[in-house]
């Protein structure tokens, strides 16, 4: 499905060279919204930027406080503005999953720093940029991506799902505070899909069962399109 | 007055100094300052977020540490491969900028490696230590170069080294300014909702705030040097509707009143899009916008201080500077706050504003061009 209100969106993207993240720098670019996407590896962040030479790559880690300041410039100096947010980078925190009475607290702690942490960081630090495009008529939009193990108590997951029901719930709060500023947050919950962080969490899943990236890719672009198309028009000017 | 030594951006026990339209002076604190505000008043703040601004490197033909302090750009464009800069000789935030040694002796076509960015001298300004640099590379490795390398610009006075996140505001958009415009410090997202619920509305403008201090008397004299903004036309829009309602124009901090000036300086009107100010604001300027200003507290001979002296005369200044030394009120990015109104000024009467009238346009005229910040470009 295309979406011509995609076109010159400015959106950041973390996560962004596997799995849902790449399926999402793919189809963003591809409907002509200017990307920004951020990933650990300078590797991965330099196959994408060949792969898709007018998306903007950023070496970053989300989970690090330190990191968060020089990204978010990065954003903002390679897309002039924000848009969209969407925080995607996810960590499962103990690799093999293990019951949380087997986990060490670093685990738990990581999943935290990647998983919360890093969204409510970042966000924050590019709160003023989404809540400048809302008074100049556009439509901001945070989507933090979730999982339904925020919802069950898979054992096994808990650092994880600990950590996604938290992110959650963020979301749900500053939603409702964000009204004012006419910026939304959203949750979302895209199916167990069959992604590099879903393949070291069940390895011997069966892969024909799992849900593409790129269909759940497509449901967050149609999202992002609704949002969008909801948004008012800019008021005449006298 | 003393300076605020450490870096917090509202202080619990911050005030607020108000001088009124009449010049009397009054004590409040920061927190009050949604009670100044009236319905119908129009509150504009300046969101631009702080670039890590001063990058420490080697000037290649000598051999010798450097600081460079990013100082200017010609445009709010999306290219950043050139600014103006201030250089400064080898030294950290600990040792006052005037007691720094002297950088050398720069040439054009000179080479700087800054980290892991590469520039050249373009230009040798209006001083030897003021020069035009080019980076080498793509926007995004220049982007990149400044975020990892960068540090924000430090103050000799304050108790530890600042973080970037130290000098955005809460407000901070796109990182265009040098130093950060500190005056919107006191903003938070329930000072905006109060600003809201009070009837006034809230509005931005993007402004390049340059730098205050070079620790040379030359070439501070010749601050501000000229700053890049950009008024969305939404704000435009907001200042001619505050005007007809009769509501106030306050500006948050002097960076507000010079792109607001600036852009109003040929006809009195406030054109949106961007343009590079080059007004410098004194006792004989004639304000054709802004009706009242919330800032820092500041010192006479600073160019801040001389920007007050257009809202009053100077005795009701020389009355709030003594005000501000019997109750000890902090200067400084993260002092204390001062509310001054316009008043009825005795020397416009008497003088020819000359002073209003712009020096030169660096680049891009405001226009009505209906373009908007951040989407531009």
């Amino acid at each position: 499905m295309a979406h011509s209100s995609i076109r010159g969106l400015r959106i950041a993207i973390t996560g962004g060279t596997s799995g849902l993240g790449l399926a999402l720098v793919r189809r963003l670019a591809e409907a002509g919204a200017d990307v920004a996407f951020i990933a650990r590896g300078r590797a991965g962040v330099e196959r994408v930027c060949r792969e898709r030479p007018d998306a903007h790559g950023i070496v970053g880690d989300v989970s690090e406080k330190e990191e968060i300041y020089p990204i978010a410039i990065q954003v903002l100096g390679a897309l002039g503005g924000l848009d969209v947010l969407v925080n995607n980078a996810s960590s499962l925190g103990p690799v093999p999953l293990a019951l949380l009475a087997d986990t060490e607290c670093e685990d738990l702690e990581r999943a935290l720093a990647t998983n919360l942490l890093g969204p409510f960081r970042l966000t924050k630090a590019l709160l003023g940029s989404l809540a400048a495009t809302a008074r100049e008529a556009g439509a901001p939009l945070v989507v933090n991506i979730s999982s339904d193990a925020a919802v069950t108590p898979y054992a096994g997951w808990g650092a994880y799902g600990a950590s996604k029901a938290a992110l959650a719930h963020l979301s749900r709060i500053w939603d409702a505070e964000l009204t004012a500023e006419g910026i939304r947050v959203l949750s979302i919950d895209p199916g167990d899909m069959d992604t590099p962080l879903h393949e070291l969490a069940v390895p011997d899943a069966d892969r024909a069962s799992l849900k593409n990236p790129d269909q759940a890719a497509a449901e967050i672009v149609d999202l992002i399109a609704a949002r969008v198309a909801r948004a008012p028009e800019p008021e005449a000017t006298p | 007055m003393i300076p605020a030594a450490v870096a917090v951006q509202r202080p619990s026990d911050a005030r607020l100094m108000v001088i009124d339209t009449s010049g009397q002076v009054g004590h409040k604190r920061r927190t009050d300052f949604p009670a100044l505000v009236h319905s119908g008043d129009l509150v504009i703040a300046n969101d631009a977020a702080t670039l890590p601004a001063s990058l420490s490197g080697i000037h290649l033909a000598t051999g010798r540490s450097i600081e460079l302090r990013l100082a200017g750009r010609r445009s709010l464009s999306q290219q950043v491969d050139t600014f103006t800069a201030v250089v400064f000789g080898n030294g950290d935030f600990r040792l006052p900028t005037e007691s720094r040694p002297r950088p050398p002796a720069f040439s054009v076509g000179d080479s700087l490696q800054l980290g892991p960015l590469r520039a050249v001298v373009r230009e040798i300004l209006e001083h030897p230590r003021l020069i035009e640099v080019k980076f080498d590379g793509s926007g995004q490795e220049i982007w990149e170069g400044l975020a990892r390398h960068g540090r924000p610009i430090q103050y000799s006075y304050l108790s530890a080294p600042l973080a970037l996140w130290d000098t955005w505001t809460t407000i901070a958009s796109r990182p265009v300014a040098f130093e950060a415009p500190s005056a919107g410090f006191l903003l938070d997202w329930r000072l905006v909702d109060n600003l809201r619920a009070r009837g006034a509305t809230f509005a931005t403008l993007t402004h390049a705030a340059g730098i205050s201090s070079t620790g040379d008397a030359r070439l501070d004299a010749m601050l501000p040097l000229p700053e890049a903004y950009e008024i969305p036309l939404r704000t435009a829009n907001a200042i001619d509707a505050a005007r007809r309602r009769g509501g106030r124009i306050i500006a948050v901090g002097t960076t507000v009143v010079r792109a607001l000036e600036d852009a109003a300086a040929s006809d009195g009107f406030v054109r949106a899009g961007r343009a590079v100010a080059t007004v410098r604001i004194g006792p004989l300027t004639r304000l054709r916008i802004v009706d009242a200003l919330v800032t820092g507290q500041h010192e006479p001979g600073t160019s801040h201080y001389e920007l007050l002296r257009a809202f009053h005369d100077d005795p009701v200044l020389c009355r709030a500077i003594e005000e501000a030394e019997i109750h000890a009120y902090r200067t400084h990015e993260f002092g204390d706050s001062l509310f001054i109104v316009r008043g009825q000024k005795i020397a416009w009467q008497s003088f020819i504003t000359t002073s209003d009238i712009p020096r030169r346009r660096l680049s891009e005229p405001a226009s009505a061009s209906g373009q908007t910040a951040g989407r531009s470009g």
